[in-house]
């Protein structure tokens, strides 16, 4: 028995000649939340597919709360929960229903079912939609519905597809507070994301997908370690001001046309205090400053090879 | 960690009843597609009766003739029209389901898989009882008179649950194969129209030799003669047995590839 809720070696997968997972391994600890984050068609959802027993890998191997994913899917099928990337509610039936059919499919008692459903369906906020047909209601709404219905099993490790894709940004962290308090609850987490934002506010872990291979694995903090980019941008009311801020401050990168200056910086008070007494000293009038502190976007950019981040 | 057997049993019958129940909610929320499934064959006999009746009725050159004979003979082929066009929409139910995101969320649930499948069809046969006790109602307003007894009335009902249910189980795998709505309901077409290129309508022996010899042996001409003979208490002859094989390939036919079809991987 490994502490790992989800572990993977060497994951591959080709749709024909594409490939869309090239060699992926994972390791997800107990009662943990892991975010896989990547743009479209990085094989966000090609993984959860593998990792939730719905589509076979074509190399390397997989296990699930302890059981192979292959050879044993159906154990694997009873300790998970998959709230998928497009709604996996019946829309014709109501809340209350939707939520009801997967209480009688997990063969909870009538008594136990019962309970369950008004207990999540107010948990979620539904209670008022409760006898609404599901095809009624907002993004938002729906989206909780789903994660409800993921719940009612009591799964151990759940995965989350890009649980607030298209959501308005209050529903979005209306999501954020519920995986929060299932995380409280001690269940394992797998959530994938294009979001960084996300990724960083719910994640332990964070690993970074581009085409099929992980570019990068580890928390927030240390990911952002990794790529320079933590500056302090200074403006300047004119090119003299400019030049002489320049000759001054030395190790400084110039955009002349913006009339700026980056002075490397990590962002700290203390490194901040000292930039603006050496300004100071000197007499340089500053019109404008902004800290720029690397964020998960200059990261994820970095790694990924799209080469928009500001360098020094 | 030990597996918990208990937890790994799989409970089919219930899961079966469970996804039963959610047709049936499917069915009663959108009563539309009921009531076209059963216009059908309603417009149909009327057309066939009132329009071609006479006409066709003294072709029979029956005792009575005309209006009334063709009544008669027409209601067994109305009746199996009334399961095909149920079965039409099982099929398109079935694709229906099928693009909704909550099949796959049934997939990586520890159910009995094929409860999926067992609850459109016994759905569907339920829906056919209710569809084929309104389209024989209207027969007999509109001057069927069958000669069956109490037995045969039994033995009609039964044998029409075993057509539909070999007939269902060939729509789900229909309606499983379509990429789309408008392909599911297309493709039972041919069942639709395969009573006309039988002794539904017309005797075959009024047909030109090849279209003769197809409308023999296709499987829906044992099948309403079967029906013709319980009804009008006539001797089933080989008809019966027949019948009953062909539903018997059909259903094991359709039932394997379903399976098939459902537990196959869906790429992407």
């Amino acid at each position: 028995m490994t502490t790992s809720a989800i572990s993977a070696t060497g994951l591959r997968k080709s749709f024909g000649d594409k490939v869309v997972l090239d060699g992926l391994d994972l390791d997800v600890p107990t009662g943990t939340v892991f975010s896989l984050l990547g743009a479209n068609g990085a094989g966000k959802t090609t993984t959860v597919k593998i990792l939730s027993t719905l589509i076979s890998a074509d190399g390397g191997g997989a296990r699930v709360a302890g059981y192979d994913v292959t050879t044993e899917a159906d154990a694997v099928r009873a300790a998970i929960g998959v709230t998928g990337q497009f709604s996996a509610v019946d829309s014709l039936l109501t809340g209350a229903e939707n939520l009801r059919l997967m209480a009688d499919l997990h063969h909870l008692g009538r008594a136990d079912g019962r309970r369950r459903v008004t207990d999540l369906l107010d948990r979620f906020d539904l209670a008022d939609a409760a006898a609404k047909p599901a095809s009624t209601y907002s993004g938002g709404m729906r989206r909780r519905l789903d994660l409800a219905m993921t719940l009612i099993g009591d799964p151990r490790v759940i995965f989350l597809d890009e649980p607030t894709t298209g959501l308005d940004p209050r529903s979005r962290r209306g999501m954020w507070a519920i995986v929060r308090e299932l995380v409280a609850d001690g269940v394992t987490i797998f959530l994938t994301t294009q979001y960084l934002e996300e990724a960083d506010e719910l994640a332990d872990r964070i690993a970074v997908l581009d085409h099929g291979r992980l570019v990068a694995e580890g928390t927030a903090a240390e990911l952002k370690r990794r790529i320079p980019g933590g500056h302090v941008l200074l403006r300047f009311a004119d090119q003299a001001a400019l030049d002489h801020a320049a000759r001054e401050l030395g190790e400084v990168s110039r955009d002349a046309d913006a009339l700026a200056l980056r002075v490397p910086s990590d962002g700290g008070v203390g490194a901040l205090r000292d930039l603006l007494n050496r300004l100071d000293d000197r007499a340089i009038t500053v019109s404008e400053l902004s800290v720029h502190t690397p964020d998960l976007d200059d990261v994820f950019l970095a790694l990924t090879g799209n080469e928009k981040v500001t360098t020094p | 960690m030990t597996t918990a057997p208990q937890a790994l049993r799989f409970y089919p019958l219930r899961d079966s009843v469970t996804m039963l129940r959610r047709n049936l909610k499917h069915m009663l929320r959108y009563p539309s597609m009921t009531v076209t499934l059963i216009a059908m064959p309603i417009v149909f006999l009327l057309l066939f009766v009132y329009v071609f009746g006479g006409t066709l009725g003294a072709g029979l050159g029956g005792p009575s003739g005309g209006r009334a004979e063709y009544v008669n003979y027409v209601t067994p082929a109305i009746i199996l029209m009334t399961v095909t066009a149920t079965i039409q929409g099982t099929a398109i139910s079935v694709a229906m389901d099928m693009a909704e995101g909550v099949i796959a969320r049934f997939r990586t649930m520890h159910i009995a898989r094929v409860s999926v499948l067992t609850g459109h069809v016994i759905g569907s046969v339920i829906q056919a009882v209710i569809s084929l006790t309104v389209v024989i109602g209207v027969a007999l307003l509109v001057g069927f008179r069958p000669a069956a007894g109490a037995g045969q009335w039994l033995a009609t009902a039964g044998f029409l649950i075993v057509v539909t249910f070999a007939l269902v189980w060939l729509a789900v795998a229909l309606g499983q194969v379509s990429k789309s709505v408008e392909t599911a309901s297309n493709l039972p077409m041919p069942l639709v129209l395969l009573p006309f290129l039988g002794s539904g309508f017309v005797p075959t022996d009024s047909m030109p030799t090849v279209l003769r010899w197809f409308a023999d042996y296709q499987p829906f001409t044992p099948i309403i003669e079967t029906l013709r003979g319980l009804l009008m208490d006539r001797p089933l002859g080989n008809h019966a047995w027949l019948a009953l094989a062909w539903s018997a390939a059909i259903a094991l036919t359709g039932y394997l590839w379903s399976k098939r079809l459902f537990t196959r991987e869906l790429a992407a």
